[in-house]
């Protein structure tokens, strides 16, 4: 159990104490760089200059998905571990992977007006992105609605788990149905459809905005692991006063 | 067994039930959860006049007559066409062999009244050159929107 080793709230402390400085950086970084190189990136053929909404607009999507992963993830440590970093990092990911997810369709809907007419359809693969930011809301609705942290906890990874039917869903949408959305370019059968010069900058803005991602979530994660310690000190400092 | 090990068991049966009944929900709804109808399909169903529906397929090369903002223009699946009326704005990447969804009523002669269309661009993504360069080469094939007649996708790796 090395890794279970390293799941204990004191350790997380100490060792993403000394992580975020590295992924904030490389993160920080990683975005200049990016975004610096979408910029310099010819047009597309056919899109001309609107293309670059995808230099963002892709790892949102990608991360929206990669987020809720990481929810189902902590609720099976929540449900079959029992494991309180497991619930404290469900927690902390829920809200920043609705705000991924929002920004992902707010910048689909700012490049489909241009390119295809409209900033939205109810196109299979929209409107399941859309359930899937729905779901975020309602995980933390849950949570908010349930006093007992560990009941709160436990239905909202259930409530995760049934959702997660949904990110297959997104991710094939575009194959399984015909919609308005173009299928996948990079992550599909015989390789990607972006030539290697729009690629290059996609994938090193995917890799800042995931270190993002992951540093959001440390701190996160760090402030919520402090939010419960205080509380036990201010439960225990009312019954020392009372007693 | 542990009890770590039955709860995991018991989620993953869960959640395969959950699938299983997702998945079949989702296929007895395949008909409602398309977007669009492909020409072949209109043709297919006899579509009754009057019927408010999408129509996807591709813009028929040398079809587009346009006069003021009222344009025709046919659209294709390789297999059927249908011809398209439509007066308004067309989006920027509107333009003949291109992918188009349009919205609206089948009308008595078999064409289509459109008040709505919106352009589809295919998954591939390169500069000018690099196009020009592969429809030079010949390696070039217009893209299809989805749907049941799509071919192969053309992979658009420079040689």
């Amino acid at each position: 159990m090395a890794l279970l080793d390293f799941a204990n709230p004191t350790r997380f402390l100490s060792l993403s104490a000394r992580l975020i400085p590295w992924t904030a950086g490389v993160a920080a970084l990683a975005l200049a760089l990016g975004f610096t190189l979408a910029f310099l990136a010819p047009p597309d053929y056919q899109q001309g200059e609107t293309v670059r909404i995808m230099y963002i607009h892709v790892p949102f999507a990608w991360l929206s998905m990669f987020g809720y992963s990481m929810l189902a993830a902590s609720s099976l440590g929540i449900l079959v571990w029992r494991h309180p970093l497991a619930d404290v990092a469900h927690k902390a990911a829920a809200p920043i992977g609705a705000t991924f997810t929002f920004l992902c369709l707010l910048t689909g809907a700012l490049w489909g007006r241009p390119m295809w007419g409209t900033y939205w359809v109810w196109d299979a693969r929209l409107t399941s992105v859309l359930v899937l930011f729905l779901l975020y809301l309602g995980l933390m609705a849950l949570r908010a609605a349930i006093d007992e942290p560990n009941r709160a906890g436990r239905a909202a990874a259930v409530l995760t788990l049934v959702g997660f039917i949904n990110v297959p869903i997104v991710k094939f949408s575009v194959d399984w149905w015909n919609t308005l959305h173009q299928p996948a370019s990079v992550f599909r059968m015989g390789g990607s459809t972006i030539d290697a010069s729009l690629l290059w900058p996609l994938l090193i803005c995917a890799l800042g905005f995931t270190l993002l991602f992951l540093t959001l979530h440390m701190i996160a994660m760090r402030t919520e692991i402090l939010r419960r310690r205080v509380q036990v000190l201010e439960a225990r400092a009312a019954a020392e006063a009372t007693a | 067994m542990t009890r770590k090990g039955r709860r995991l068991i018991l989620i993953g049966s869960a959640l395969t039930v959950l699938a299983l009944a997702a998945g079949l929900i989702l296929t007895a709804l395949n008909d409602t959860i398309v977007f669009f109808r492909s020409p072949s399909e209109i043709a297919e169903h006899k579509v009754a006049p009057g019927a408010r529906l999408r129509l996807g397929g591709l813009v028929e090369a040398g079809s587009v007559a346009k006069q003021g903002t009222a344009v025709r223009f046919t659209v294709t699946d390789g297999n059927a066409q249908v011809p398209v009326t439509y007066t308004g704005i067309l989006p920027d990447l509107f333009r003949e062999g291109q992918g188009v969804v349009a919205e609206g009523v089948v009308q008595t002669d078999g064409s289509f009244k459109a008040d709505t269309v919106l352009a589809k661009h295919d998954e591939r993504y390169m500069p000018r050159e690099v196009a020009d360069a592969l429809k030079k080469q010949g390696h070039w094939k217009e893209g299809e929107p989805g749907g049941p007649p799509a071919p192969a996708p053309v992979r658009s790796t420079v040689q």
